[in-house]
């Protein structure tokens, strides 16, 4: 390393740079690894908070209903009229059931509802950990020998792992429903062509497919989320006080989404 | 049984400055807290009296050296056996450390209801006889946010004495208090250590105030530590740094004042 005297500072070359990054991302990695296999190991722990859990499948799962309705009431609708347009051109407007369905189940779905509820429900986790970490309210939870894992984490784990797929599936019927109104009542595509289409098409393996990323997008959003919050003190570059709390927040929204598309394309590749 | 509640052997804890290098906080650090005592750690700003207190509970490990709690080593200690060792403390923290979504009842009740198998009544009846006794009647309903900074300490007194700890560690307790409430606070863990029996462990720089809680003092700066039985030997002292800090911290005349009112 370089010192330059006289000025209190140090200066880096690249590669040092470089190297002192790649070690951050490794510890940043372990320590991310380290606080997933915590709170799932909090899952099992006794005495179970059934009160806690509950509250927060409301809070993750009730309370997103609203914006997870219009996003996928959108997103259907959206489908609906564009696939219409698209298949229109070819005269396979009876297909449309098919295409909005398996695009719905398969892939929007999953990834639309856990990036919606990343938005709403992960950064409100991620932002009420950080705030017990920086006012000592979690090494409180310590001291009184308290599991934080137990008491406060894995709750919220497990009700993400519960609330997301349940979510995702109500993301896909709402969607549905958004491209029938779209093609049928709108463009008048015919209903009987659109309800057989989409039975006819949508296999249980499609099913299966988008029930898969449903439930490795939450593991994805809760993980980071709740982890970003829970590690601020150890975040490079947070900061202190609020400004670390908002930082890590809007950190754990973007890692969390940026996880979720890198993971739909591998699954994806390997699932389909 | 150890005579010491505490016992620091050659302790050392440095952390990572922005520059790469490594600051010491702690330098081959040795002292001893009695049994049944109050000893304050007294230091300026960033010389370690908070980090002190995380390393005895374990928040923080040492980079060398040995912790012992009643004559046990605790550094390296994890998972249950660490949970085991809290059980024996209680901590007052700077900020009282109060969960904000749960009112002051819950709370307080917080601790019994996790740690032990006690009937709601039970806990009801003790969370409220504590609340009695600290003159927190009538606010059991209320949030952190909406008392003031002396109820939120006696709140996070009354949490930290429900599971009757052996050991109580005060972070910085009367920060932010104007000087009646400091007294308040200060006659308070008088009158509680008398009632519980606890050893006590006041990290502060509210001198000369606190001194006429300490039966022992620890003065930390740069890294190192001195020993003092009593204020007045503290006081009496010719190192040139103690007498520094006795100078910039309370004045001659306001220490032999404050210390003779023991």
């Amino acid at each position: 390393m370089t010192f330059k005297q006289g000025e209190g500072s140090m200066q880096r070359n690249p590669v040092e740079k470089l190297g002192e990054t790649g070690l951050y991302v490794l510890e940043d990695t372990g320590r991310m690894g380290l606080y997933l296999l915590l709170a799932l190991k909090g899952i099992f722990r006794r005495p179970f908070r059934m009160a806690e859990f509950m509250r927060q499948m409301h809070f993750i799962g009730a309370g997103s209903m609203a914006v997870i309705f219009f996003t996928a009431a959108s997103t259907g609708m959206v489908l609906g009229l564009q696939g219409y347009y698209s298949l229109h051109k070819f005269g396979a407007e009876g297909m449309l059931g098919s295409a909005v369905s398996l695009t719905l189940i398969m892939e929007l779905g999953p990834v639309l509802t856990a990036i919606m509820v990343a938005g709403r429900a992960g950064s409100a986790m991620c932002a009420e950990i950080g705030i017990m970490r920086i006012s000592e309210q979690i090494d409180a939870l310590e001291c009184m020998a308290i599991d934080p894992f137990r008491y406060l984490i894995s709750p919220k784990f497990l009700a993400a792992l519960v609330s997301i797929p349940l979510l995702t599936a109500f993301f896909d019927v709402v969607g549905i429903a958004g491209g029938y109104i779209a093609g049928v009542n709108l463009m008048g595509v015919n209903p009987g062509s659109y309800l057989e289409g989409m039975r006819s098409s949508v296999t249980n393996h499609d099913i299966w497919l988008g029930t898969v990323k449903s439930f490795v997008f939450a593991l994805l959003v809760v993980w980071i989320c709740t982890g970003r919050g829970y590690l601020v003190y150890q975040i490079r570059g947070a900061g202190f006080g609020a400004q670390s709390v908002s930082r890590v927040t809007t950190q754990a929204v973007v890692f969390s989404s940026i996880a979720v598309l890198i993971f739909d394309y591998l699954l994806t590749a390997v699932l389909l | 049984m150890s005579d010491f509640a505490i016992e620091f052997r050659d302790v050392v804890k440095s952390f990572a400055k922005t520059d790469g290098g490594r600051q010491t906080i702690l330098d081959h650090v040795n002292f001893t807290i009695p049994v049944g005592k109050t000893t304050v750690i007294a230091g300026g700003s960033g010389q370690g009296k908070s980090v002190t207190l995380k390393l005895i509970l374990g928040l923080m490990s040492v980079d060398s050296g040995q912790i012992l709690v009643s004559g046990i080593d605790v550094t390296g200690l994890r998972g249950r056996a660490l949970e085991q060792l809290r059980t024996r403390f209680g901590v007052l923290f700077q900020g009282a450390a109060l969960f904000d979504s749960l009112s002051v009842f819950e709370n307080v009740a917080l601790p019994l209801r996790e740690r032990t198998t006690k009937s709601e009544q039970e806990i009801h009846d003790q969370v409220m006889a504590i609340l009695t006794q600290l003159e927190l009647t009538g606010h059991e309903e209320k949030f952190p946010a909406q008392l003031s900074g002396g109820m939120r300490k006696r709140v996070g007194l009354a949490r930290a004495l429900q599971l009757k700890p052996e050991i109580m560690l005060f972070d910085e307790p009367t920060t932010g208090l104007d000087p009646a409430m400091t007294q308040d606070i200060y006659n308070l863990f008088a009158r509680t250590q008398k009632q519980v029996g606890y050893t006590a462990v006041i990290v502060s720089h509210d001198i000369p105030k606190v001194f006429r809680l300490a039966d022992q003092i620890v003065v930390l700066n740069e890294g190192k530590t001195d020993v003092f039985a009593s204020p007045e030997a503290m006081q009496r002292s010719q190192e040139p740094h103690i007498r520094a800090f006795v100078e910039s911290t309370m004045g001659t005349s306001e220490c032999v004042k404050e210390t003779s009112k023991k």
